[in-house]
């Protein structure tokens, strides 16, 4: 086995056996606490295959990650009153339902933003991208029906046959387990044909396009397939949460988002991940302390960004060559 | 009729202001190519130092002077402390670095200030209100925020075409390279831009701190409006914020007002108020979306 194999397999056992942990040492929230890092995480980790690999600077990510939870929550809203969405679709709480939905709603609203955001480029593709999450969000609080916004409550976490969802830490495992998928399908797509195609275009895209390659279909697809996993993400934090609101759409949303990506490290594959990890512990912690939290935590970014090139991948990195 | 033409003039009053945070805003966008998100806080921090000012000497115009000077002054000191090292970063960096300057003013400013929002105001001149047109009283001090805006509109017009300053930020918003190039003290313009870009934020800041409450994140809400009045209008082009600026402001305020109403002609009550002020929020975006993607440079683009 290589390295990087036996520290991947080492850092699942690790985390698959937090929930022992916390039961053991009594610090009940750590589950809760790891589990809401793991989903950020695969948010941010599908922002960076597009701002990493493909260098397009999305700052409205939080809109599909939004979306995906308002699926999961919208679901379960009429599956509790009996109604159906539309007067058409039925509601429903079965996980194997609600999860690829809110993938496939997300890659929807995803495909609908990147066609028409990806024909521009640089700043103004920044400010695009934002400007059409701000209307997914203010959609979002004008609907009424759905909490407006203050958002809907999901009172039972969506179920899965065979395994009981409202034990905490067999929501933790599935959490992670997807989590760990996602991982293992990123780095096969970076991997891919797909994915070397994308590396190229954000390298030059000229030259990809005069050896023939449709570049503003290969970045579409590389958004879409962003948007669904920011869905999906999203999809999980409201079943973690069992709470769907706006503010997963806000625009701060999809800065801390960019935040966790430059903080592990932009274009790696477990940079996300660290990023996300470190940022909520920081967050969590600080905000334990002291209701001004925000402000340690904008000065140490404004130091990292400063200071750092590469994020703390690029930190681990160094330290590993050395050791 | 009355009402339209007063919320036309509302329309107007936010649209100067968006213009004041906008010709900033482009002018270090074109010249510099840095996003500054934290623009917002040199507005706030204007907001809030002229009222505090204003508040403790009692007097409108201390509080203006006050404000523009605590905004400029802090505009420099970041621009030396903190944009300089990202000129030459990409926007990433440039926007992180930012977002982290935002939450480092806001929280500042709850430390000094509190949560608690300020209330100023207004000063004596303009305290009354005057009949423009038969019927219609409207606030003098309204009409004075749209007056300073249009006076800094033709003030900017001539620095920027008339004047040897001017020049070098025509030819920065064009071609940064070949400015540098040509041997111009390109350091001084830009802390020099970046200083009056502060200072007409904090103007604007001043200005609205009688009509909204000024409180902590006020920045935060006009900021996205500003950066949809600057890609509109064109990245480095002072005439495109304007022209992008008074014609947002004034379609924002028309479809707050109208909109709603309108929508409960069709549809029950709260559910169209929620909906009307929902859409209309969403109506600056969708104009921003519209634009680029006919224009994909904003309207009157300066680089080529």
């Amino acid at each position: 086995m290589k390295r990087e194999h036996i520290i991947l397999a080492a850092v699942f056992v690790v985390l698959a056996l937090v929930p022992f942990a916390a039961e053991l040492t009594g610090q009940a929230s750590w589950t809760r606490l790891v589990g809401q890092a793991l989903i950020y995480g695969m948010a941010a980790a599908s922002l960076n295959f597009i701002l990493g690999y493909g260098g397009m600077v999305s700052f409205g990510h939080a809109a599909f990650f939004g979306i995906g939870g308002y699926v999961v929550g919208i679901m379960y809203h009429h599956f509790d009153a009996g109604t159906a969405f539309l007067g058409l679709i039925p509601g429903t709480d079965q996980m194997l339902i609600t999860l690829p939905a809110a993938i496939l709603i997300a890659g929807l609203a995803a495909a609908l933003v990147g066609a028409m955001s990806l024909r521009t480029g640089g700043v103004q593709f920044i400010m695009i991208t934002l400007a059409f999450a701000q209307m997914f969000f203010f959609l979002f609080i004008s609907l009424k029906t759905y909490g407006g916004e203050d958002g809907i409550m999901v009172r039972r976490t969506n179920s899965l046959p065979g395994l009981n969802m409202r034990d905490k830490a067999t929501l933790y495992w599935v959490v992670l387990g997807l989590a760990a998928a996602y991982y293992l399908f990123l780095r096969r797509l970076v991997q891919s044909s797909f994915g070397q195609i994308i590396a190229g275009i954000r390298q030059n895209e000229r030259r990809m396009a005069a050896m023939g390659i449709s570049t503003y279909r290969y970045k579409l697809y590389a958004f879409v397939l962003s948007g669904m996993g920011a869905g999906l993400a999203g999809a999980l934090m409201v079943n973690f949460l069992r709470f769907a609101s706006p503010d997963m759409m806000h625009w701060s949303r999809s800065g801390e988002l960019m935040i966790m990506v430059i903080l592990g490290g932009v274009g790696t594959l477990a940079g996300p991940f660290i990023g996300a990890g470190v940022l909520f512990t920081l967050e969590t912690t600080l905000a334990r302390y002291t209701e001004h939290w925000m402000l340690p935590v904008g000065i140490i970014l404004l130091l990292v960004v400063m200071t750092s090139k590469g994020g703390l991948m690029a930190l681990l990195r160094r330290l590993g060559g050395k050791g | 009729m009355i009402l339209l033409f007063e919320q036309l003039l509302n329309g107007l009053q936010y649209g100067v202001t968006l213009f004041l945070l906008a010709a900033g805003l482009t002018l270090i966008f074109g010249i510099m190519g840095v996003i500054n998100l934290a623009h917002g806080a040199f507005y706030m921090v204007g907001a809030f130092a002229g009222a505090w000012v204003s508040i403790q000497t009692g007097s409108f115009w201390g509080g203006l002077l006050a404000g523009l000077a605590a905004s400029a002054i802090v505009g420099i000191v970041v621009e030396l402390g903190v944009m300089r090292r990202l000129y030459a970063r990409d926007h990433l960096d440039q926007v992180l670095a930012t977002f982290a300057l935002i939450l480092i003013f806001n929280q500042s400013t709850v430390l000094i200030f509190g949560r608690q929002p300020l209330f100023t105001s207004l000063p004596e001149v303009f305290s009354g209100s005057i009949e423009i047109i038969p019927g219609l009283p409207y606030p003098t001090f309204r009409l004075f925020v749209i007056a300073v805006g249009l006076a800094v509109a033709v003030g900017l017009y001539l620095l920027i075409n008339k004047t040897r300053i001017g020049m070098l930020v025509r030819a920065g918003a064009s071609n940064r390279q070949m400015v540098r190039a040509l041997g111009v003290n390109i350091q001084g313009l830009y802390t020099a831009i970046f200083g009056l870009g502060a200072l007409l934020a904090g103007l604007a800041g001043v200005m609205a701190s009688p009509i909204v409450s000024v409180q902590v994140g006020m920045g935060d809400e006009i900021i996205l409006a500003t950066f949809v009045v600057v890609v509109i209008g064109g990245v480095g082009s002072v005439k495109g914020a304007f022209v992008a600026g008074i014609v947002l402001g004034m379609c924002d305020t028309m479809l707050r007002a109208f909109l709603p109403g309108l929508l409960q002609q069709a549809m029950p009550g709260p559910e169209a108020q929620a909906l009307g002020v929902g859409i209309s929020s969403m109506g600056i975006y969708l104009m921003m979306a519209l634009v680029l993607l006919v224009r994909p440079r904003g309207l009157f683009a300066a680089q080529g």
